[in-house]
């Protein structure tokens, strides 16, 4: 099954050995998981689990015009992390017509420097993005890519502690939310994609096999992708090129939060569009979907309470915290939390009670079915 | 390398058939095809008494992340289902080939004609 073409991470190695199921993802062959995607998904609400997220990949951008650089670039303003080195901001980067290219978080490591981490399979037309930007604007920037580093993600209620330890790195104790810290060879972000408190580290490559069998030892659990992807879709985060790509907006993708339109002059990439797109106010927008029964698939048709179809699922799952269906959809109709729709599951029409996404926070559920949503 | 039992045979859209005699057959998914699916959570087979094609869709079974069409092997009437996968559908991971099972059928013998060895499925199962 080995593709030529699929790079690997530091740990493949470590990965088969630890009994991964491998696969092809957005050129990357990563462990999908050890056996069992449910208790990966368990260990990680209850105790600690270890994702090895080397696929991502950072770009360190530096020179005198890095922020001016990522002022318009990126949808959300990294002028909040002039304060703080240290400081971490999740955004949406857009073209023009407000389409998101990528998600990213971008870290201010002082001094004007900043570390980005792109997802896999936009990592080079990204950097290429950002270059072409600086390029076409004279910026005096340095993007500079980081084959050399992995990234281990350590997430749970546990996992905090446990890297503090395996790290020896007792800060992390008082790292705050989103927030990141340098030492030694280690960079620390409290930062993931889970749902739960944790930390993303990242690390020269020759480091991270040590590393994982340190976790390991302390009682960390291997977890691969496909319980990544059910804890991060209970934790209500999209998925970028199947809940956002190119052709929607942050507005249509439960991302407005990310879209920081307060300082006036600051003409960043997509502004005009966006402010077009808000002033009009009826676009498509992104909800969460339970479903006491049948198990919403990406594709599926949403349909209103009047029984017209008003979207698509952008991702089902079982859940497997919550014991039930649920899904990302994108609806062209408002679709209030608290009100009831419809899934087309396999020709038979299953109730979806809206959510405002997530549906779990903090280890419980944010809804309940009440008796009005029985079928 | 999932577990391939040389006594059963299978087809090519991963079940398997054991021959309990009588022109009774038990039917399920292989290793492999568990392997693939992840772990279920929700399983739908036919009823007894409902007739089944060969190569038709009979049931869905669904993990965590997507949804797969279950298919009937051969050609017959399901006699038996295994109701214990409602509430247990980790058995199909955790023991395919014995608490695990989906469902019994009564067929004509040579029903199974078109199924492949073990052999066989074991070149189809390593693709």
């Amino acid at each position: 099954m080995t593709k030529v073409s699929a790079q690997n991470t530091a740990l493949h190695d470590w990965h088969v050995a630890h009994g991964a199921r491998m696969v092809d993802f957005a050129g990357w062959e990563m462990p999908l998981n050890y056996g069992s995607q449910l208790a990966e998904h368990e260990a990680v609400r209850r105790a600690a689990g270890l994702f090895d997220v080397s696929h991502m990949r950072p770009l360190d951008v530096s020179g005198p015009d890095a922020r001016v650089l990522l002022r318009y670039a990126l949808a959300n303003d990294v002028a909040k992390l002039d304060a703080a080195p240290g400081k971490a901001l999740y955004s949406t980067m857009l073209q023009g017509d407000g389409g998101i290219v990528d998600d990213l978080i971008v870290y201010h490591r002082g001094g004007g420097r900043y570390r980005i981490v792109l997802n896999a399979g936009g990592a080079e037309a990204d950097t290429a993005h950002l270059q072409a930007l600086a390029d076409a604007h004279g910026w005096r920037v340095t993007l500079q890519k980081r084959p050399d580093l992995g990234i281990l993600a350590v997430q749970g209620p546990t996992a905090r502690a446990l890297a503090a330890t395996v790290l020896g790195i007792p800060a992390l104790a008082d790292l705050g939310v989103f927030h990141a810290l340098e030492q030694g060879d280690f960079f620390v972000g409290r930062t993931g994609y889970t749902g739960e408190d944790g930390v993303e580290i990242v690390a020269a490559n020759g480091l991270l096999t040590d590393l994982a069998d340190r976790l390991l030892a302390a009682g960390v659990r291997p977890a691969g992708l496909a319980a990544r992807d059910s804890l991060r879709l209970e934790a209500g985060l999209d998925l970028y090129g199947q809940d956002m790509t190119t052709a929607v907006s942050p507005y249509a993708s439960n991302l407005g939060w990310t879209v920081d339109l307060r300082a006036a002059d600051r003409d960043f990439l997509g502004r005009a569009a966006l402010e077009a797109e808000s002033a009009a106010g009826d676009g498509a927008r992104l909800v969460g979907l339970a479903l006491r029964e049948g198990i919403p698939r990406h594709g599926y048709v949403v349909e209103n309470a009047a029984e017209q179809p008003c979207g698509v699922v952008t991702s089902g799952i079982f859940s497997p915290s919550l014991q039930c269906g649920i899904a990302l959809a994108r609806v062209d109709a408002v679709l209030a939390p608290g009100a009831l729709a419809a899934v087309l599951v396999r020709g038979v029409r299953r109730p979806a009670l809206v959510i405002k996404p997530p549906f779990w926070r903090n280890g419980a559920a944010t809804f309940s079915f009440s008796e009005e949503h029985e079928i | 390398m999932s577990k391939i039992p040389e006594t059963l045979r299978y087809s090519d859209t991963h079940e398997w058939v054991e021959d309990l005699g009588g022109g009774r057959y038990r039917v399920g998914i292989t290793d492999h095809a568990q392997e693939l699916l992840g772990d279920l959570v929700f399983v739908e087979a036919p009823e007894a008494g409902k007739a089944i094609r060969a190569g038709a869709v009979c049931g869905v079974l669904e993990s965590v992340k997507a949804a797969a069409d279950l298919y009937a092997p051969l050609d017959g009437t399901v006699v038996e289902r295994n109701d214990g996968l409602g509430d247990n559908p980790q058995w199909l991971n955790e023991d395919p080939y014995g608490q695990g099972w989906i469902m019994v059928v009564e067929a004509d013998a040579s029903a199974g004609d078109g199924l492949m060895d073990a052999a066989a499925y074991a070149k189809i199962a390593e693709v």
